[in-house]
């Protein structure tokens, strides 16, 4: 079993054109639909959709409290490595971009992972490019092993594996998997990605099977918004998400709706996407999915994050570097993208009390798995 | 006016209304609801809280003579990791208390009945008080009985949901079979529903989000007190029969009797 058929199913075109086809009244029977389908999602998203956001708000702010209280789960990620052997088109680890190349030691690992608990973390990101000769499972399995009684989460944001490495890494530790398809248009993929295992659109669309096979406890989805139509990208990772949790029924999901950042000599974005559009993404997401992750990084600018926590969001992220060794071992060096909110943990912290939030540090425990 | 004391395992309490911690904005506030509550049995997710730390922020706020822990297994899937997180919660909260959930669906947190039973047979063995979280089957709940559970937690309706007493029927069959104390647990979204489970016979409830997600957490807090007590008086009372509206004027099969 895979996602590959219902994938082919949907042709891009014809997904992109029902969406903008979608009418006034469309989007009034999904408002008023006590569970909500693909095709309410759709109109949900559609530009018909734009005059109804304020009550699409107040809605996902309800549904999203009710599921999840009065708290937002904190995370921060911990960038291993920034060796490529990928050519993406709009990412400053790029293996054609000029940057020096490190990949921490164990050492160093635990001198990151002290300032992070330092400020309060107990659940940590790790994340890296793909460079599978020296950053390959032996390491990332290492990684764990050397991370695992520092923290009481631990997630992945790394190459696709094959699922037996999964069966592997799991046991050490290794809770939640972040696997973003960047985009669903397989030609511009292609564009996006002319070089390395990561041009392998297949593998990578599959890779959310492989880890439900495995029995990953969490996943994460996204597309990377700017490469291509967004409301089109982002019906798929919704259909991505309904098929997944009808097969992986035991496994909990998480969506994450990234903007294209400037980064070192690349990519402008080829769609542009406005505060008031991802905010109609974000309730549209509730809207559809009541109980899945709605992730908010640190891409996004403070004020902009202070108003769009309460309208969905579940977790999200502060005080990130994201270079290998940003927090101790090498500040200095380059980052895969520009951080828009740079306060610290602390501040965002308090800025969650002021909205009535508690700052969940700890929400997984070891001894679980 | 006193109701009679519920007893679970030997131990007594006065009040009937069991409560959560989660989704509150804060751990003072979740103290301060709390309190207000008169619960005597608070249960706290192991995941929540670092053991490790004696300040840890949630098990500070619980420190109160009035709250006994009621260590929760959240977040495990199998009776595996059940009983695992069971004996270190037992350890590190020093208590063998044990709110028994084992929901390998995390969408709904519908609990799993197969391995719900054969953690809770191990865990008695173990020297567990055990109080299993389970959808509201009858049979479920005898065979739970029968491997010496010391009380069932039927839901009402999916956890967090606020629903109300969706189960309605089953939990009738439930109370009027047991022989052990009946926890309506999950689902229970206002102060009348908590009334109406005490008034049906359940011994206690369990609440969190309604009153955690409430506008005025303290108030509702209050406000649940005083249903959980007036639904228990109710059912002590005995309510009196609803009157049948369809009045009967001719007696076309009883007529015969008075010719």
């Amino acid at each position: 079993m895979s996602f590959r058929p219902v994938f082919e199913a949907h042709a891009w075109d014809g997904v992109k054109a029902s969406i903008y086809a979608k009418t006034a009244a469309d989007v009034a029977r999904a408002l008023a639909a006590p569970r909500r389908t693909l095709e309410d999602f759709k109109a949900l998203i559609s530009p018909a959709a734009a005059p109804y956001l304020e009550q699409m708000a107040q809605l996902s702010h309800r549904l999203t409290r009710n599921r999840f209280g009065n708290t937002m789960q904190l995370y921060v990620p911990l960038y291993l490595s920034n060796e490529c052997q990928n050519i993406c088109t709009y990412c400053g680890f790029s293996l054609d971009n000029k940057l020096k190349r490190r990949t921490l030691s164990s050492v160093e690992m635990l001198a990151e992972a002290a300032v992070l608990k330092d400020w309060g973390y107990d659940h940590v990101l790790l994340v890296t490019g793909e460079a599978n000769q020296t950053v390959g499972v032996d390491y990332l399995e290492k990684a764990l092993q050397t991370l695992r009684p520092h923290f009481a989460h631990l997630s992945m944001e790394v190459q696709p594996l094959d699922q037996e490495d999964y069966e592997r890494l799991i046991p050490q530790g290794l809770n939640t998997v972040l696997v973003y398809q960047e985009t669903y248009h397989q030609d511009d993929y292609k564009k996006h990605h002319p070089k390395g295992k990561k041009s392998n659109f297949q593998y990578r669309l599959d890779t959310p099977d492989r880890l439900g096979r495995a029995g990953i406890h969490k996943m994460g989805l996204g597309v990377l918004i700017g490469l291509e139509d967004w409301r089109t990208d982002c019906f798929y990772t919704a259909l991505h998400l309904d098929y997944l949790e009808r097969t992986y029924w035991q496994t909990k999901y998480s969506l994450s709706f990234p903007r294209l950042r400037p980064a070192e000599g690349l990519l402008q974005p080829k769609v542009e996407m406005s505060d008031r559009e991802l905010v109609q993404l974000i309730c549209a997401y509730r809207l559809l999915n009541e109980e899945v992750e709605l992730s908010l990084s640190t891409r996004e600018n403070p004020a902009f994050r202070d108003q769009v926590i309460k309208l969905g969001i579940t977790s999200i992220s502060a005080g990130s570097k994201t270079n290998p060794g940003g927090y101790a071992v090498a500040p200095e060096s380059l980052e895969q993208f520009e951080i828009s909110d740079e306060r610290s943990p602390a501040e965002i912290a308090a800025m969650l009390c002021r909205q009535g939030y508690e700052p969940v540090w700890k929400d997984w425990d070891a001894a679980l798995a | 006016m006193k109701t009679q004391p519920l007893v679970i395992a030997g131990r007594t309490f006065a009040s009937r209304l069991f409560t959560g911690t989660g989704k509150f904005s804060s751990s003072a506030l979740m103290e301060e609801a709390l309190l207000a509550s008169g619960s005597e049995l608070v249960t706290v997710a192991l995941k929540r809280v670092d053991v490790a730390d004696a300040n840890d922020d949630i098990l500070r706020h619980l420190g109160h003579p009035q709250f006994s822990l009621l260590p929760n297994t959240s977040g495990v899937r199998t009776a595996r990791e059940a009983v695992f997180a069971a004996q270190l919660a037992r350890e590190a909260l020093e208590t063998n208390w044990l709110k028994l959930e084992i929901h390998p669906d995390p969408k709904y947190l519908l609990p799993d009945p197969i391995e719900t039973l054969k953690a809770a047979e191990e865990l008695v063995k173990l020297g567990f008080v055990v109080l299993p979280y389970i959808h509201a089957d009858p049979v479920l709940c005898k065979r739970l009985e029968e491997v010496g559970v010391a009380a069932v937690m039927p839901l009402g309706s999916p956890i967090g949901s606020n629903k109300g007493l969706m189960t309605k029927k089953f939990l009738q069959i439930i109370i009027g079979q047991s022989r052990v104390p009946v926890v309506v647990d999950a689902g229970i979204g206002a102060p009348s529903h908590a009334a109406a489970a005490l008034e049906m016979g359940a011994d206690a409830v369990l609440v969190n989000t309604a009153i955690a997600v409430a506008g005025q957490p303290v108030a509702m807090a209050t406000a649940f007190k005083m249903a959980v007590e007036a639904g228990r008086l109710a059912y002590e009372a005995r309510l009196a029969a609803p009157v049948a509206h369809e009045a009967v004027a001719s007696s076309p099969l009883t007529a015969f009797l008075d010719m």
